[in-house]
């Protein structure tokens, strides 16, 4: 805090015009940055799951079981920056004993706990309930008991029973499309219903945050397949690659149309707040939102995916460029979430002048923090896949002896 | 008519007596219908529900000399690095031509230095600024856990036992009163003075202006200065259109003040 105070009270000249006094601390910083990032990458992997699974996109198979413990592992990760980053993490439960109604963000707990306890635990319990099954009878030793703790005691693997666990995913995929669509329009709801806030109080920010969730969630499942594919010598089904790529060229086309959208009715209200927010987007926010968010995070891989899509290229040329889109898609989410969360406190409300944000390196709030947080999810969907294999193989040569494959 | 001393009343001494009956009476009315608030305030027995708090700012009669914003933090013990305000006070110069010019140098509490050439300036004037003490706060709104609140007296609170420090607040505020206390770790904002308007004391900042440029009040009550203040001037509140109901009313405000 000290460092921070003193970094700025040596660095006027990085305001300018004139701000509000205590709006020289930037109340949101990083941590708040990769909230939404984490969240958009959870909604966006189990709609993709979803769609493999309500409208039998065939193609998608190699990557559904995959999604939905991708989906769980940054759900899991994603409430930490929240927690590190309150004044009094300790009293955080208090959201959940006595929340004010009212308040967009004390929603949050029960969003939360309905997506992940309700929708995609059960969703994953269901589709491995099999697998988990099968796995406590044929482990030795402690991962016996595990497996069998996993299946929580039901141990039927008739057809019947898992007919009906077939059915049950359904119907909780038909709930959780919406469910998924609430927990990332609701991120957006947290930003856009600040009326105080010219930048973020647009109604558009929960559909914005939806596409844009949808967005990195499928560019997320084209790297997390390819790496995966890479490390277990396992030759990628170009079908698949190619149906996320057109999956991701249609969603990047709508997230796209309406971020221009609300620019460009930004532009033409030519609300009192435009002439400060004109002058952020030209000087504090060019690189992040222009050049990484507009130039390298949306048109250059939009191009990229197209041309690899419909063009006539060989297959390793094909799953170059789809690779390369994929990072640059996450680069451009992530600008999308700086963007809007730093973005939004660069200005004074005042409207009569602009701050800046300098990151820390050390302390909760800290650059350091925050690359473990982004990395702490791949660590636990790595775990993950060793506990429940989303590899149909796996599962196909482990159990071929025992019963018939699905 | 004939008294117990076989005296003569004459007219005098009798409308005498009947303006001392009168005046007893109304001043025992008076001691056991609003002396009972009175006494109960000094005893600890003060009633929220009585009471509805506002604020009113003359901008004609601020002269910038910051003594509400160093008391303000005396007072509350807000940290003296010159982030942190419960109130400060604004310049405001409009040249001849161009851009108005606003600063704010820590609060205006060590004054303002000359910014501008006199000759260019078309105008100036100065503006304290605080929590508004919404009718409809969106602090209040916002706040997950409730910590936050408006009081019965009209008065927008934070419970710091109980802020979780997310500072949603701080971001939903659009008149940039509230800010993040170092120390507690939980949002900290003006409550004009709760501890001594209880006590039926004026709020720091009120008390030590010399200009009177602060009338702190209650407008429901005739007896009170800000009644006078809001029946004589014509009062503007900041940021109106956000429907926010701000209760610090401004007379005097120039359209360049948000």
């Amino acid at each position: 805090m000290e460092n921070l105070v003193t970094t700025m009270a040596g660095n006027f000249g990085g305001i300018t015009g004139y701000i509000y006094p205590n709006e020289y601390e930037l109340h949101w910083q990083l941590l708040i940055v990769i909230y939404p990032y984490l969240t958009g990458l959870v909604a966006g992997a189990f709609i993709l799951a979803s769609l493999e699974r309500l409208f039998r996109v065939n193609e998608l198979q190699p990557v559904y079981r995959l999604s939905l413990l991708t989906a769980l592992s940054f759900m899991i990760v994603a409430p930490l920056p929240l927690l590190a980053h309150l004044g009094h993490p300790e009293r955080s439960f208090e959201m959940f004993l006595t929340p004010h109604v009212q308040s967009a963000m004390a929603m949050f707990g029960f969003v939360y706990g309905w997506y992940l306890m309700v929708v995609l635990l059960l969703e994953i319990w269901l589709d491995y309930r099999r697998d988990i099954v099968l796995f406590g009878r044929e482990k030795k030793g402690i991962s016996k008991y595990f497996y069998k703790f996993l299946s929580l005691g039901f141990s039927d693997i008739s057809d019947k029973s898992l007919l009906f666990d077939d059915k049950l995913g359904r119907f909780i995929t038909i709930i959780g499309i919406p469910s998924a669509f609430l927990l990332h329009g609701y991120v957006g709801f947290i930003f856009g219903s600040v009326k105080a806030n010219p930048w973020w109080g647009s109604v558009l920010m929960p559909i914005v945050f939806l596409f844009s969730a949808i967005v990195s969630g499928i560019a997320l499942m084209i790297l997390v397949y390819m790496v995966s594919s890479l490390f277990r010598w396992k030759q990628m089904k170009m079908a698949c690659l190619n149906k996320l790529a057109e999956f991701l060229i249609y969603a990047m086309i709508v997230d796209f149309s309406l971020e221009l959208l609300d620019f460009i009715h930004r532009l033409y209200q030519s609300e009192e707040s435009i002439s400060i927010l004109s002058d952020m987007i030209s000087s504090r926010l060019f690189v992040s939102l222009i050049v990484t968010q507009i130039l390298l995070g949306t048109i250059l891989p939009l191009v990229s995916l197209i041309s690899a899509r419909f063009g006539k290229f060989p297959d390793e040329l094909k799953r170059m460029l789809y690779f390369i889109a994929a990072i640059l898609v996450q680069v451009g989410i992530f600008s999308t979430r700086w963007n809007v969360v730093i973005g939004g406190q660069l200005f004074s409300k005042s409207l009569r002048g602009l701050t800046f944000y300098k990151i820390e390196l050390f302390g909760l709030e800290g650059l350091l923090i925050t690359i473990a947080l982004l990395i702490l999810p791949l660590v636990i969907l790595y775990v993950l896949v060793k506990v429940l294999p989303p590899w149909s193989d796996v599962v196909a040569d482990q159990t071929q002896s025992q019963t018939q494959p699905n | 008519m004939i008294d117990n001393n076989n005296k003569p009343v004459n007219r005098r001494g009798f409308l005498g007596s009947c303006s001392r009956f009168i005046a007893a009476g109304l001043g025992a009315i008076s001691v056991f219908k609003f002396g009972g608030s009175l006494w109960g305030q000094e005893n600890g027995q003060y009633n929220p529900a009585e009471h509805n708090y506002a604020m009113g700012i003359d901008v004609h009669k601020c002269i910038g000399c910051g003594r509400c914003a160093d008391a303000c933090k005396r007072e509350n013990d807000v940290t003296r690095e010159p982030y942190y305000f419960r109130t400060w006070v604004e310049r405001y110069v409009i040249p001849s031509e161009g851009e108005t010019v606003v600063d704010s140098p820590n609060g205006g509490i060590d004054g303002f230095p000359e910014t501008v050439d006199k000759n260019d300036v078309l105008r100036t004037f100065f503006v304290p600024k605080l929590c508004n003490h919404c009718s409809n706060p969106p602090c209040v709104q916002v706040c997950p856990v409730g910590a936050t609140f408006a009081s019965r007296d009209g008065v927008v609170l934070v419970d710091e036992k109980y802020c979780v420090g997310c500072r949603y607040c701080i971001q939903a505020c659009p008149y940039g009163a509230r800010y993040f206390h170092p120390e507690s770790k939980t949002a900290d904002k003006c409550t004009f003075c709760y501890h001594r308007i209880t006590k039926g004391l004026p709020p720091a900042c009120v008390e030590v202006c010399p200009t009177h440029a602060r009338v702190f009040g209650e407008i429901g009550q005739l007896s009170s200065p800000l009644r006078r203040f809001v029946r004589f001037n014509d009062l503007t509140v900041l940021k109106p259109w956000l429907n926010t109901k701000p209760k610090v009313y401004y007379a005097g405000a120039d359209g360049e003040v948000r």
